[in-house]
């Protein structure tokens, strides 16, 4: 009982703290805060699948790469508002991720991280190499930001736009994960053959959890097209799609919190080390070798222990 | 002729990447293990070949030291690293994902960021008059290297003891274990010779493709697609997919530059959805 409300009272802190960082933090480092909020949201996604169904995709950053461009090329080439590029970007997302899900979802383990990576490959095939729709490799600037009524081009505007958005999309995802459709995700997490044999249908489940999966991708990838006012190829790459992993991982998979926590702390290295030396790639990789090695259950799972020992007597 | 000229480039770039898929399909067939750092073994190899032909002017140590070095890497990262996580494949993709990105950017520090030719070796300057066009002997040659690994890497496994016990630890490593191979130094072997194959690629690509940073992500992604097309675990399959990607790739860049890579992807999606165990693998 006292874990729920503390859980509470640090839910209420968290958001009063949100909701208070525009006043005390410098127009950069809000920026950088709009986009840790951004990768929160992509990274909760990719444990939907990861933590909660127990597939592990390689291949996350197409759908949300897939709504940062329906985005760009709705306003930029067809001449659209967001009010229509904006729902349409979502259904982009969502229809890539049910015509993909099918195929993936065939393979487990080794097979399935190949599959979505290879699926996503081919997204990005598309945006690097049509350059007479796409601009290719150079990506397309100048991605207007939306403006239902009142302006979102100050940082501190967008920031709240961001956090709302976020805020509500992360209320969501725990409705589903405590749902009872969320718990059979867990059962089938377990065991597969279990679920199957109580009547489940295994597929289905994990299917529908793809499809969301890929949906609320698709969300984050459109606040971030609108936050950069920019998308280019390397929001479908590979190194998107595993650094939603390593977020996932960093954070604690399972936990929708952990996630958003891995996001943070990922982004806000990026920064720093960036800041510092031109190694971030290096710095990068050596944190995937450590949490490998060192934190497989993620900084969450690295609480847990602690205070599991401490608790023992 | 000219298509007869498109298609011999494209067995020769087949060839290349067949020395990366068989690595990456005998790794993934033994090990069970995904391996995306076999991009950097091709990309660390063909750095380190350019460096020890610029010393001694010789392709053939260049070739030696490039494939002797990534195997002793390689060894290195599967005794201390993926062991630790055997038939666990998220941390040993996330692993090899982590050595991708900091080989990526070693070599980038050493050998800075812009695209290195090799030399080519001296006796295969020329090209061979075919019609009214020239033909490479460089090209004609990695095709023939390409058929000499194929049958080499086919005799071993057939034929030799060590070729019985990589078989007998794909079927079933528990079994084989049990009946007293020993299939830890086989695993270490095996992905040391996987490594080995792809800095041998990296290396002969050089003096066609030249070496730059992000070539590593490009053969990996290359690779991959030949052993969704070809099978995983397979050497028919690695062979067959490599020259038809090979193929493909090179018509694709040639008739439709836009869509280069799509020509490539989308057989491997047909591909996907036909078969999800490619042509040659084993369900």
């Amino acid at each position: 009982m006292t874990g729920r409300v503390g859980s509470f009272a640090a839910s209420v802190v968290a958001l009063a703290l949100l909701l208070a960082l525009p006043q005390f933090l410098r127009q950069y480092y809000l920026g950088l805060a709009t986009r840790m909020l951004i990768f929160a949201l992509f990274a909760m996604s990719l444990d939907l699948l990861l933590g909660y169904a127990g597939l592990a995709s390689l291949g996350h950053a197409a759908y949300f790469g897939v709504a940062a461009y329906t985005i760009a090329l709705l306003i930029l080439r067809a001449h659209l508002g967001s009010g229509i590029a904006f729902p349409a970007a979502l259904v982009a997302a969502t229809a890539i991720g049910a015509l993909f899900a099918p195929l993936a979802l065939r393979a487990r383990g080794s097979y399935f991280l190949m599959i979505t990576f290879a699926l996503a490959q081919v997204v990005w095939s598309v945006a690097f190499g049509w350059r007479s729709l796409t601009n290719g490799d150079d990506g397309m600037p100048g991605v207007p930001r939306p403006n239902f009524g009142w302006s979102l081009d100050s940082t501190q505007s967008f920031y709240y736009f961001v956090l709302a958005i976020v805020g509500l999309a992360a209320l969501l995802l725990l409705a589903i994960v405590k749902s009872p459709f969320g718990r059979a995700l867990r059962g089938i997490r377990e065991s597969e053959s279990r679920m199957q044999a109580l009547g489940y249908n295994v597929w289905r489940y994990q299917f529908v959890a793809f499809v969301l999966a890929a949906a609320f991708a698709g969300l984050a990838g459109a606040l971030y097209a609108y936050f950069n006012r920019f998308v280019g190829p390397e929001y479908l790459f590979v190194i998107q799609s595993a650094e939603a992993l390593i977020m996932v991982i960093l954070g604690g998979a399972g936990t929708l919190i952990g996630p958003a926590i891995g996001a943070a702390v990922i982004v806000f290295l990026e920064d720093f080390v960036s800041s510092m030396t031109q190694h971030w790639v290096m710095v990068l990789g050596i944190i995937y070798v450590l949490v490998t090695l060192f934190a497989r259950h993620g900084l969450i799972g690295l609480i847990v222990d602690y205070r599991q020992r401490r608790s023992e007597p | 002729m000219i298509w007869v000229i498109h298609t011999l480039n494209g067995i020769a770039f087949g060839m290349l990447l067949f020395l990366l898929a068989a690595g990456l399909s005998l790794i993934f067939g033994l090990l069970k293990i995904l391996n995306l750092t076999h991009g950097s073994f091709y990309l660390l190899g063909g750095y380190i070949g350019l460096t020890v032909m610029r010393l001694t002017d010789s392709f053939v140590l260049a070739l030696l030291a490039a494939a002797i070095t990534i195997a002793l890497l390689g060894a290195v990262i599967e005794r201390f690293f993926l062991r630790r996580f055997h038939l666990d494949e998220l941390p040993q993709t996330l692993l090899t994902f982590g050595f991708l990105f900091i080989f990526a950017d070693l070599s980038l520090w050493i050998w800075g960021g812009d695209p290195l030719m090799l030399a080519q070796p001296r006796i295969f300057a020329g090209s061979l008059p075919l019609g009214d066009y020239v033909y490479p002997y460089y090209r004609l040659f990695l095709i023939a290297v390409g058929l000499v690994v194929a049958g080499a890497l086919w005799w071993f496994q057939e034929h030799t003891r060590l070729g019985t016990m990589l078989r007998a630890g794909v079927d079933d490593a528990e079994i084989a274990r049990a009946l007293g191979v020993n299939v830890s130094l086989l695993f270490t072997l095996i992905f040391a010779v996987g490594a080995a194959l792809a800095a041998l690629g990296g290396v002969l690509a050089g003096p066609v493709l030249s070496v730059y940073p992000g070539a590593d992500f490009e053969a990996l992604i290359l690779a991959f697609v030949v052993v969704i097309v070809g099978g995983l675990g397979s050497l028919r399959g690695a062979l067959a997919g490599s020259l038809l990607v090979g193929i493909l790739d090179d018509f694709g860049k040639a008739f439709f530059p836009e869509f280069a890579l799509f020509t490539v992807f989308v057989p491997m999606a047909i591909i996907l959805v036909a078969r999800p165990t490619g042509l040659f693998g084993r369900g």
